[in-house]
């Protein structure tokens, strides 16, 4: 049984990973570093050393066998007429790790009569179009979708598979990658690749937030990670036209298990992910009825209604509207955060918005280090009159 | 029904400071809590029980001490807790704690009988994946249905499920055979406080440990050595200081500016 191993040698008893390590399995001895047997191997530790004498004991195995991987694809996620935003958005990131591997982009398309988006594909950056479609592909489910893929992913042995951080995105995702018995990162905010091995460098926010994980996949082929939407530019679009594999698929060798009986879309009259101006409300409002005041105001500038975990624990606003790590994550152009403070988990949701502005009463507030524009001062005063000038401005 | 509730044991990453002048995480004294998420699982799973009868089984991968959060569950009213614990398991990936947890309940379908429904939490605030809950599935041979936030009925005659998934622009109504996993957003229910009856009722509640030679499985798939991923860095976000205009002062005055530059802002956004 393995543990973090400490080299003694390097280590200079700085005690800096002392603290870091959350099941308090290391301790000094003799002036050096020492773990005991509660070590479960995190990597806490390991990129607090300023001496790197900390290591996570871990093989490399024989890289030839990943030299059949190539390409860089793409699992498109549509409505059935156009693909959604997140996938313009990861064909653009792809184009960028492909031409770092000399390589070409593949978009996997699949439904039901949706050959029409090929040429869209191609137009914003996909090499080819892996195509299948058949009516039980109508509608996502897991089961069709995730095998279509998986046979696809051993055919064509692409070395990077990319899905939006979205709820389908993840879910398939994690289907795939299970199947596969590869490494799945998830809910990727960075990506970079090392040219000479083709590792994929996913880097992405863990404990809420508070800090920056870059993870390697090294052993396993493809490399699949699920990136947050709104996080990469969609990319400029081109006259390209992709080439078109047509995929056939034996439906009637898998057992489809689940069954779509209907979709109720929201009645909000702007969703948050498609929003270019959000208005939202956290602690700072104090009681659920004040949000009244953020509905009003959203409507005078015709922005979706987004909240702090905090209000939506309170039982203020329901869930859907949850801006942060756990949440949504949002890029409007305009983001307006009303009595809330900018808790690094907030903050993880909506800081690629363009611009941000800040209303709260606490100058100290860290939403103010990222905010263009703010008032310092009680968002029940400053919100109202606000509504009220916006009104006299806008009919004027 | 025989249900099976997942849940992890995180530090309360709420709680979680950052050290100002070394820059890193200071994880001492940040409390362990039963992952918020996985509330809502415990609660769905004990009044699956409570209207069709049957029993509610919580297993918890990690450490020994993460057996606190199977206490919570069975003073919640889960009947029994296994903790799937071994030194093998360290440093396992979500690909590794699926596989690992998948084989525990394999293991607990032997013991106890067939399994209906496994739940878990949507994901775990400390690794904010969730992978788990549709890697389990996959290792179970059984449909997955994530995001759910409502259950709509179940039919224990004919073995199926509708329930209701929360989506980014709706909701998506779904049915699905039995046995099968749903993974659980906090909008499906309110999880109830355990009195302290309840508590002291819970101590004589079995649970037993699954280790590495119980669940009779490969040492190579599981464990540092079953995971294809591995933390390279870690490191802190940087937080870009914009150095923005921040009004003070007169509120009248000030709603006026902000309004002027949201007006000129607004000048390419339709408003």
């Amino acid at each position: 049984m393995s543990y973090v191993v400490i080299n003694k040698e390097a280590c200079i008893g700085c005690e800096a990973c002392i603290p870091t390590c959350p099941q308090a399995a290391l301790y000094m001895k003799d002036g050096k570093a020492e773990v005991n047997e509660k070590c479960n191997l995190c990597g806490a530790c390991i990129s607090v050393c300023p001496v790197n004498a900390l290591s996570i004991p871990r093989e490399i195995k024989d890289a030839s066998a990943l030299a059949d991987y190539k390409g860089v694809w793409v699992l498109v996620e549509h409505d059935g007429k156009k693909p959604v935003t997140v996938t313009y958005e990861l064909i653009g990131e792809a184009r960028k790790l492909a031409d770092k591997r000399n390589t070409y982009v593949g978009a996997v398309l699949l439904g039901n009569n949706v050959e029409a988006m090929a040429d869209d594909l191609g137009s914003y950056g996909a090499d080819k179009v892996y195509l299948c479609q058949a009516p039980v592909l109508e509608h996502y489910r897991t089961e069709p979708y995730g095998d279509v893929i998986v046979e696809l992913v051993k055919k064509y042995k692409p070395e990077i598979v990319l899905s939006g951080a979205t709820t389908q995105g993840r879910d398939l995702a994690g289907f795939v990658a299970t199947i596969l018995e590869t490494g799945l990162t998830a809910d990727c905010t960075g990506l970079d690749i090392d040219e000479a091995s083709g590792n994929l460098l996913q880097t992405r926010p863990a404990f809420g937030g508070n800090i920056m994980a870059t993870i390697l996949c090294p052993n396993t082929r493809p490399q699949m990670s699920t990136v947050r939407p709104k996080v990469f530019p969609v990319p400029e679009k081109t006259d390209k036209k992709p080439e078109i594999i047509n995929f056939e698929f034996d439906f009637s060798k898998i057992n489809i298990r689940t069954e779509v009986l209907e979709y109720l879309p929201f009645e909000e009259k702007i969703s948050l992910a498609d929003a270019e101006i959000i208005v939202s409300g956290g602690r700072g409002l104090g009681k659920p009825e004040n949000f009244e005041i953020i509905k009003e105001f959203a409507d005078t500038i015709g922005a979706a209604v987004g909240a702090s975990r905090a209000a939506v624990d309170a039982g203020w606003i329901s869930y859907e509207h949850q801006v942060g790590q756990t949440g949504k994550t949002v890029r409007p152009k305009i983001y307006i955060a009303c009595g809330i403070s900018g808790s690094v988990q907030h903050l993880a949701g909506m800081k690629h918005s363009d611009i941000i502005i800040a209303i709260n009463k606490d100058p100290e507030a860290p939403i103010f280090k990222v905010a263009s524009y703010g008032i310092v001062g009680d968002v029940m005063t400053i919100i109202p009159l606000m509504t009220k000038e916006l009104k006299k401005r806008l009919n004027a | 029904m025989r249900v099976v509730v997942c849940v992890k044991q995180v530090p309360d990453t709420t709680e979680v400071k950052i050290n100002p002048e070394t820059n890193t995480l200071m994880r001492e004294g940040v409390q362990s809590i039963v992952n918020p998420f996985d509330e809502f699982a415990i609660e769905e799973g004990i009044r699956i029980k409570e209207k069709f009868g049957g029993e509610t089984i919580v297993i918890t991968m990690g450490p020994p001490q993460a057996e606190e959060v199977l206490k919570t569950a069975l003073a919640m009213g889960c009947d029994k807790a296994y903790l799937v614990s071994d030194r093998a398991f360290a440093g396992s990936d979500t690909l590794a704690t699926a596989y690992t947890l998948a084989s525990a309940i394999k293991k607990i379908e032997e013991k106890d009988g067939p399994v209906d429904v496994v739940i878990c939490g949507k994901q775990a605030i400390d690794g904010d994946t969730g992978q788990v809950g549709p890697g389990i599935a996959v290792r179970l041979n059984i449909p997955p249905l994530t995001y759910v936030s409502k259950i709509r009925e179940i039919d224990p005659e004919k073995k199926t499920i509708v329930v209701e998934r929360l989506m980014e622009r709706g909701k998506e109504v779904v049915k699905s055979s039995l046995p099968v996993l749903i993974t659980v957003v906090k909008d499906i229910n309110s999880p109830r406080y355990p009195s302290l009856f309840e508590i002291k009722k819970a101590a004589k509640k079995p649970m037993s440990k699954l280790g590495l030679s119980d669940l009779g499985i490969c040492e190579t798939k599981t464990g540092l050595k079953g995971s294809p991923t591995w933390v390279e860095k870690v490191f802190s976000p940087e937080l870009k200081s914009v150095n923005g205009e921040i009004f003070q002062g007169e509120p009248e005055e000030c709603a006026a500016k902000l309004v002027d530059r949201i007006i000129n802002l607004g000048k390419g956004v339709k408003i």
